[in-house]
């Protein structure tokens, strides 16, 4: 028998593990994930729990629940690949050898990578949303606000999800109104772009919004430290932002274990190929979702493109084809901007968002760059789609692998 | 294609005035747009990110990360805005001859 590992169960390894079942020859190929957490979080969710719309019930299921028959699921740890011998040790000593490799062990926030960041103030006055315990704890702080200042910081790119920090400044923004604290409030953003998002059509109008909303936007902040005892950020050219509650996206890295192989970049990201998904060192190495070095956004809707160009790469490799070039950086992302509202955004590496409609050309019923209802109930069926839908690799009516153009209004575009 | 005279020649440019030719770079022309940054004189500090972003662009094919500058480059972060205040990859490619570091995604 053949061996065919996938490395993280996740968002990309389930899909993959559950793509491949169907389509490699079991007589020939034996498949196998490993994942050491028992829990699959639905993490956009976690987006929400501060604002109590979701509970930890909401995004919480067993991973087994995922995970295919015929499809082995190893619970450990895994401490590194050995790309030499072409096996993966790991962390309780056992070793899996492997013919073929999926990289799909994601990213995770290192608040350790900022001065000051982790120690008394950390979950008292600083806090993230990018984990379920960082979401709860920031739920449980926000109950008691009565206002002061409210400052959301983005440290360095890339995240995974680039809109979610922009999203939870606009729910805030709202939530507070509902509350009846927003006039006690100051909110201030602060990044390290320039613009208000990482794509310039996008930043005018989510830009403006913050404007409008009366959000300070401080673009250009690249955090040096935080000080804590005194509740102040400051960056490296030495401005001071100070604090009453500080929600911070951390960096954001792949697993220490992409280090301990030599498989990672400087954020332990994994090069890979952007259009096939191979891993830059090793032909029998692949990787997806956020586990990659990609220009891509880091998102479940673009882990699910991924995931059918490189169920046919896997394909093609054991054939001994040529791989397809079929991954074009399409991402389709949902932004919530509070009050029932959301926006959704669909691009590629050469396509800016741009107005239109979704999925289906002219009828929708998405509406491209605007601010409508049925986006928001759009982000909220997101969550049933990607339980019952998503992970089990089913297609969605009218979603097509590669971004198409129709039905959208084309200017001029630039590569970001 | 727009073009520019820098320091007595023409160069391609895009419309925000980066270098679309990184082979048409010579050092006055890093000088006159430095200049125009409000950069001068140029030291060997500043020099030194400059030839380290021209050298990782060569061989990785895209625009290092501050953090790369960093670890690879071995540049403190602090000392590239104390060179180059407000946006010292911004400014530093630009001078370099480089594409603007594309925070994509
Ligand atoms: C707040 C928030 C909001 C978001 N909103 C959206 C959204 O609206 N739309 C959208 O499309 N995406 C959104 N995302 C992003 C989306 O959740 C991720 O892009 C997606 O889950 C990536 O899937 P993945 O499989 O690459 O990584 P993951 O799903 O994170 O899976 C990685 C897996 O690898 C395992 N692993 C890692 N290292 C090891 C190891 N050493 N040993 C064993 N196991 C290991 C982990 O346990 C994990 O199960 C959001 C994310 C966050 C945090």
């Amino acid at each position: 028998m053949k061996q065919l590992v996938i490395l993280g169960a996740g968002t990309a390894g389930t899909m993959m593990a559950n793509h491949l079942v169907r389509k490699l020859d079991k007589q020939e190929w034996a498949l196998t994930i490993v994942d050491e957490h028992k829990t699959h979080y639905y993490q956009p969710g976690f987006l929400f729990i501060p604002f109590g719309t979701y509970t930890e019930q909401d995004v919480c299921k067993p991973k087994t629940k995922f995970i295919p028959k015929g499809v082995t699921h190893v619970d450990a740890g895994i401490d590194q690949v050995k790309p030499d011998a072409n096996e993966v040790l790991l962390k309780n000593g056992n070793t899996l050898p492997y013919d073929i490799l999926i990289i799909a062990t994601g990213s995770k926030i290192v608040p350790d990578e900022t001065q000051g960041m982790l120690g008394d103030g950390w979950r008292r006055d600083i806090f993230d949303f990018y984990t379920i315990e960082g979401a709860t704890a920031l739920r449980d702080r926000l109950k008691e606000w009565k206002g002061g200042k409210l400052v959301i910081h983005l440290n360095e790119m890339p995240i995974k999800c680039p809109v979610a920090p922009l999203e939870f400044t606009l729910l805030a923004e709202a939530f507070l109104t509902q509350q009846g604290t927003r006039d006690a409030t100051e909110i201030h953003y602060l990044s390290p772009l320039s613009e208000a998002f990482t794509k310039h059509n996008c930043s005018v109008v989510l830009g403006g919004m913050l404007t409008d909303k009366k959000i300070t936007f401080v673009p250009d902040f690249q955090c040096e430290r935080i000080d804590a005892a005194n509740k102040k950020i400051v960056s490296y050219d030495e401005r001071e932002v100070e604090y009453d509650l500080l929600v911070t996206i951390p960096t954001n890295m792949g697993d220490d274990c992409m280090a301990r192989s030599g498989l990672g970049d400087d954020l332990n990201f994994v090069p890979t190929d952007k259009h096939t998904l191979q891993s830059k060192a090793h032909a029998n190495i692949f990787a997806i979702g956020d586990a990659t070095n990609l220009p891509s956004s880091k998102a479940g809707s673009v882990a699910h493109f991924q995931a059918d160009v490189l169920t046919e790469n896997i394909q093609r490799f054991i054939a001994g084809k040529p791989l397809e070039p079929g991954f074009d950086g399409h991402a389709n992302c949902f932004i919530e901007s509070g009050y029932n509202k959301a926006f959704l955004i669909d691009f590629n590496y050469d396509v800016e968002p741009v107005e239109g409609a979704f999925p289906l050309p002219v009828v929708g019923p998405f509406k491209l760059l605007k601010e409508t209802w049925i986006n928001h109930m759009g982000k909220l069926a997101f969550r049933w789609i990607y339980w019952n839908m998503l992970l089990k690799g089913i297609p969605m009516p009218g979603i097509t692998t590669k971004m198409s153009l129709v039905g959208k209004k084309i200017n001029k575009q630039k590569g970001a | 294609m727009p073009t520019a005279d820098i320091a007595g020649v023409t160069v391609d440019v895009n419309e925000e005035g980066y270098l679309t030719d990184p082979s048409q770079w010579t050092k006055p022309v890093g000088e006159a747009i430095a200049a125009e940054l409000g950069i001068a004189p140029m030291t060997e500090g500043h020099w030194k990110l400059i030839d380290f972003l021209q050298k990782d662009y060569a061989a990785q094919g895209q625009m290092p990360t501050i953090r790369r500058v960093k670890n690879a480059g071995g540049i403190p972060i602090k000392e590239l805005y104390e060179l180059y205040p407000g946006g010292p990859l911004k400014k530093a490619s630009k001078i370099a001859g480089l594409p603007k570091p594309a925070s994509c995604v």
